[in-house]
Parts: structure tokens; sequence; C-alpha cells
């Protein structure tokens, strides 16, 4: 299979979220961005599948500025044949998917991955936006999926249950938690991505048809009351008093 | 044992001293450490048992012999590289890190520098994806700074060598598949051999009762009329030089590893200083708690850096016996005094298992002493500032 895995950057899961001042804009300063773990599942299934059909091509694509390259030579190092850089700021989701639609659209991928959303703006939009773009069927966050040829069999969940579905390829899926376990690379894998093609190419033209115009910071959760198992009176009194809950 | 959030201090951006790729490399094994040691070491510790299941791992993550070429199964890494896995294995625990030191700087190592090219390529790539695993003897009961004097001995019987003698304080030797023995020749010369488990007359106790890296398994090898092929001797060393480069390659990974085993104390007792309240405020608000906590980031900063630049010189092949011998020293002497530090910061809580300082400081006392105890590497200094051996 000729795989396309879609790559987004952000923050490490132990950041603390901080805004600029006008608070226009997440401030990035001493901020450890990593690969989306939701994408990092994609690419590990995207590994397997070619690995279990015993060949096949893995290109990892990212939309971004130079300082997210240490994330793509990582994916490098996870086992992707090669790279993609599109040197631009990923400034909405419909820019992000225009972007990597144009890349595809005569590179006769069999099936593009994305994770089910990013982790930090959680807007869960890309895939199936791509999937629109090009024309090609959507199966949205996965639980599992095997091949048998061009045919793909999915399994996905859904409310009380879950769903099998059949898509031909080639197909636009996204990956979520129980696909896969994340890749570690190993040393061989980190040495190998030195010499993995990694390409940067000039941005198609695409607008952005969302601005954001304020972040808010959550308010800060209240401590916990322990209250001793001998006290219930007083748990009473805290929950009508102090909670108003009952 | 809690969640391991380990962060690493970076006072002074060292980080921007490091390559992209190095700061890959110590991802990749912070995350191996934080998945597969870091929710098992604690029990294994505690019950004084060797985690074997994890052999294969960390051959598959590349900890065995990185820096050796990629053409025998390793890594084809540079030294950086190969201090900054140490460094990670032994932030969880000293004797895991014990393990990689020895497969990597004390077997393969020796193999790759020493050993002809069959020798080679018969044991590396098995040694490397941790299907073989290896030891290393030099120690003997009567002979630890002063090896030397060894007693082991072979005789060349013609068509074979037959060795005798006994090694003590040997890492990974109830479980090694393969030894690299230092003994010495009818003429007195040492020679390395490669001795096979299952060699009529070679057996491997092990060593009960440890307070120290009791989560790696130690033993003696024993020689008693070993018949050892004579394609297992390493044709291309002999003298005490052999064992000797062994050393400075393993203690060079040490110096990386107990600095890891220091900032891992400090990151704990950072993070306790600001949860434990005592007073109505964090004990991080105390004088006494802050001068702690500065003066083990003092520290720790300064032996980034001379590691660091000990790994620069190591990638240059400039980096001598002494300097080797000084970031040792100095490393795991601070490492021994943080953890220390910490304990006292943790309170009780710092003698149990819920964190991990007393299973440092424990290992740390072995540290301390194995690949050249405290006291000789200071001499070492001593001898090269003046010219003067003042252990012989």
């Amino acid at each position: 299979m000729k795989i396309l895995v879609c790559i987004s950057n952000v923050p490490d899961t132990t950041t603390k979220i901080t805004f600029t001042p006008d608070n226009k804009a997440f401030n990035k300063a001493g901020v450890q961005f990593i690969i989306n773990p939701y994408d990092e599942l994609a690419l590990t299934k995207a590994l397997e599948l070619n690995e279990a059909a015993g060949g096949g091509t893995v290109t990892v694509i990212h939309v971004g500025a130079a300082d997210t390259e240490a994330n793509l030579r990582k994916a490098l190092a996870v086992g992707a044949d090669d790279a993609v850089r599109i040197d631009a700021e990923p400034t909405d989701a419909f820019f992000v998917a225009n972007e990597i639609a144009a890349y595809a659209k005569d590179k006769g991928f069999d099936i593009i991955f994305t994770g089910r959303e990013s982790i930090d703006y959680n807007g869960g939009q890309v895939g199936g936006m791509i999937a629109e773009l090009l024309d090609l069927p959507m199966v949205n966050v996965i639980n599992s999926i095997s091949l048998q040829g061009n045919a793909a069999t999915i399994e996905r969940d859904i409310d009380g249950g879950r769903e099998v579905v059949s898509v031909d390829t080639p197909f636009v899926v996204s990956a979520q938690k129980e696909l896969t376990e994340p890749r570690i690379p190993n040393m061989r894998g980190i040495m190998m991505a030195r010499s993995k093609p990694l390409q940067v190419i000039a941005p198609a033209a695409a607008e952005k048809r969302t601005e954001i115009s304020q972040y808010q910071a959550p308010q800060s959760k209240a401590g916990c009351k322990f209250i001793d198992a001998a006290e219930a009176e007083t748990l009473i009194q805290l929950l009508h008093n102090e909670a108003k809950v009952i | 044992m809690r969640t391991d959030n380990y962060q690493h201090p970076d006072h002074y951006l060292l980080d921007e001293l490091l390559t992209e790729e190095h700061k890959l490399v110590r991802d990749a094994v912070r995350s191996w450490v934080k998945k597969e040691l870091s929710p098992i070491i604690e029990d294994y510790a505690q019950r004084a048992e060797f985690p074997k299941h994890i052999l294969k791992g960390l051959g598959s993550i590349g900890a065995f012999g990185p820096s050796l070429p990629v053409e025998y199964g390793c890594g084809g890494m540079d030294q950086i590289s190969y201090g900054i896995i140490m460094q990670e294995l032994e932030r969880c625990d000293s004797g895991i890190r014990s393990t990689a030191s020895v497969q990597g700087s004390l077997v393969m190592y020796p193999i790759y520098k020493y050993g002809s090219e069959e020798q080679r390529r018969k044991y590396l790539p098995k040694l490397a994806s941790g299907e073989l695993m290896g030891c290393f003897g030099l120690t003997e009961p009567d002979f630890g700074s002063n090896p030397g004097g060894m007693v082991t001995n072979f005789k060349d019987m013609g068509d074979h060598y037959l060795l005798n003698g006994a090694k003590m304080w040997i890492s990974n030797a109830p479980f090694a598949d393969i030894a690299v023995v230092w003994a010495k020749n009818e003429a007195g010369k040492i020679h390395g051999l490669i001795v096979e488990r299952g060699m009529p007359g070679f057996s491997t106790p092990e060593t009960h009762g440890k307070w120290s890296l009791r989560a790696s398994a130690t033993g003696e090898l024993v020689f008693d009329n070993v018949k050892v092929p004579k394609e297992n001797l390493l044709p291309n060393v002999s003298g005490l030089k052999g064992p000797m480069g062994c050393l400075d390659s393993a203690r060079y990974g040490i110096a990386w590893g107990a600095l890891g085993a220091a900032m891992d104390c400090y990151d704990s007792a950072k993070n306790y200083s600001i949860e434990r309240i005592q007073f109505d405020k964090p004990i991080g608000g105390f004088q006494l708690t802050q001068k702690k906590l500065a003066e083990m980031l003092t520290e720790i900063t300064k032996a980034q850096l001379l590691t660091w630049r000990l790994g620069v010189l190591k990638n240059e092949d400039r980096a001598s016996t002494a300097q080797i011998s000084m970031a040792k020293r100095n490393n795991v002497e601070i490492a021994l005094q943080i953890a220390r530090e910490a304990r006292q910061i943790h309170g009780g809580m710092g003698i149990t298992g819920e964190y991990p300082i007393m299973r440092h400081m424990m290992n740390l006392e072995s540290v301390v002493t194995y690949e050249g105890t405290h006291d000789i590497h200071l001499l070492i200094t001593g001898m090269d500032i003046t010219g003067i051996s003042a252990f012989r």
C-alpha cells in the first residue's frame, strides 16, 4: 500500500498552557512540541499494515515551519520512508486540509491516515475535509483496520456497540486510541532517519476561513476537601452550603 | 510506585548543546523506560530479582553497543548518544544501566576492538539484539583495585586452552551466555578469552544478600579445568591495557548514568517539596529546603557541563583515562550527596519504595566502588597531575 500519514505538531501533554498578554495567541516560549499522539497511532498502524502485507511505502506529511522538522525526523526514525513538510503556518483546518489535498491529489495514495483530532485545538476536521476535497470515502475514528487486497474491513465504536465498515482503497481514515500502541523509535531507526528524504515544498494557494479572536484560560479548579468518613454531617453541610449541589 | 513524570533539569539551557538526534535518542529511551521499566523496577528491586524479560526490549531499542558499527547489528551512533542512553537507563535504576554497560562496553566493545572478524560476526549481532547476553570477568576475590595481580590462568594444551581460577562481583554472571574473561597465560601475560555457558567446568553461582543493585544479577565465575577452544582467544590485545580499554568505555557511560540517578532524585525532591505542606505552606518555601534544592541543581549543572564536554572529547577520540576518571568520580559522588539530601526532603516517604530515592542511594553505593573505586579514581587524577603513581 502507498500510505500517506498526516502529522500534526502539538504541545507536550505536560505543558503549562499560557497565552500572550493580549490573549490572541498561544505562548510558545519554552514549550516542547511532540507528534500529536493520535497521529503517532496512525503512523504505527500504517507501518503495521505494510509490514503485514510485506511491502509498501509510508509518507508522512506536515504543514508547518522549519522548527517542526525534529518531529518529522522522529516519524522517519519510527519507520516512515519519506517526509514532506509544506512550508506554511497551519492557520486553520481548511487551510491545512487544502494543502495536504493539493499535495496528495495526483500521488495515488491508497490510504490517507489522520489522527481523530489534534490534542491542542481538538478540531477533528482535517481528515474529513481532505476526503471531501479529493472526493474519497472516509471512515472516522476507527478502532481497527485489516486489508485483503484493496478491500479494508474497519471497526469503529458507535453508541452502545460497534460498527464494521467495508471500504475499498483509496480512502481516508482517522485513528483513535484503540487502533494500536505507538511505536518508540530505536537507535537503528534514528540512524537510518538521517538519510531518509525530507522534502520541503512551498504551500499551494489556499485560504484560511476562520480566525481565533481570543483565548481564555479555564478557571483554576478549587482544591479538594477531604472529610473523614465519620463526619458525614459535615459533608452534607458543605454540599448544601458551600458547593450548593444538594 | 507513583506515575513516572520525570523531566530532567536544564538550568543552563544545555539542551542547546545537543543535536536534534541526541534529543530524539533521549526522548526514545525515556519513553521506553517510562513504559517498560518504571512501572516494574521497584517491585523487582524489593524482591532482589533481575527483570529478565526486559532484555529483548533493551536489545530492540538499541541499548546494547549503540556506538559500535551498523554492520555488526549495532547502532553506529556517537559517544554522546551512548552516554544519553546510559543516563536515561540509570535515571530509572543503576542495575539496569549496569546490565547495558556490561553488555555494550565490557563484552561487545572488547570483541569488536580486540576480536577477530569471525568473533565479531559470530557474537556481536546476537549481543546487540539481546539474543545473547554477556558478562566480563576481571575482578577476583583477592584482586580488585589491583587487577594485574590476578591468578586466573590458562595453559596451552595444543588444541585448546585449559582455564582455571575464579572471578567475583560479576554483573550479569548468573544468566550470561558468554563471558569475556581476562586471564594470564603461562608467561604471565594477560589475555581475553570468550567462555561460553555449558563448557564443562564453568559455573556462575549467584551472589545473594545484596543491599545494592538489587534489580541486577551479580555472581561469580568459576573455572575448573575449562577447555576453551583456541579460536575463543581475543587475538588483538595482550596485557592489562586490554581490560583497561574496556573500563574506560564503561566508566564513561557510568559518568553519564550516575548523573541520571542524581537528576531523578532532584526531580522527585523538587516535586515533593511543592506538594508537601507543613505549617500551612509547601516545604519548598522554607529556606533549608531551598538550600538543599539549590545546591543539588548547582552540582547537577556543573556535572552536566563536565559530562557533555567529556562526550565531545570522546567523540573526537581525545578523552583520556584521567579525564574519564574525574567525571566518573565526580558524578557518582554528587549523585550520592544528592540522593541523601533528596531523602531528607522526602521525609519519611523517602525511605519507602513509593519514591525512587532510597533505591538510587543504595545502588550508588555499588557504583561508587565498582569500575575503579572512588579513591583509586582520585589517585588516577593525582598521578595525572604529578606523574607519580600513589597506588603502585
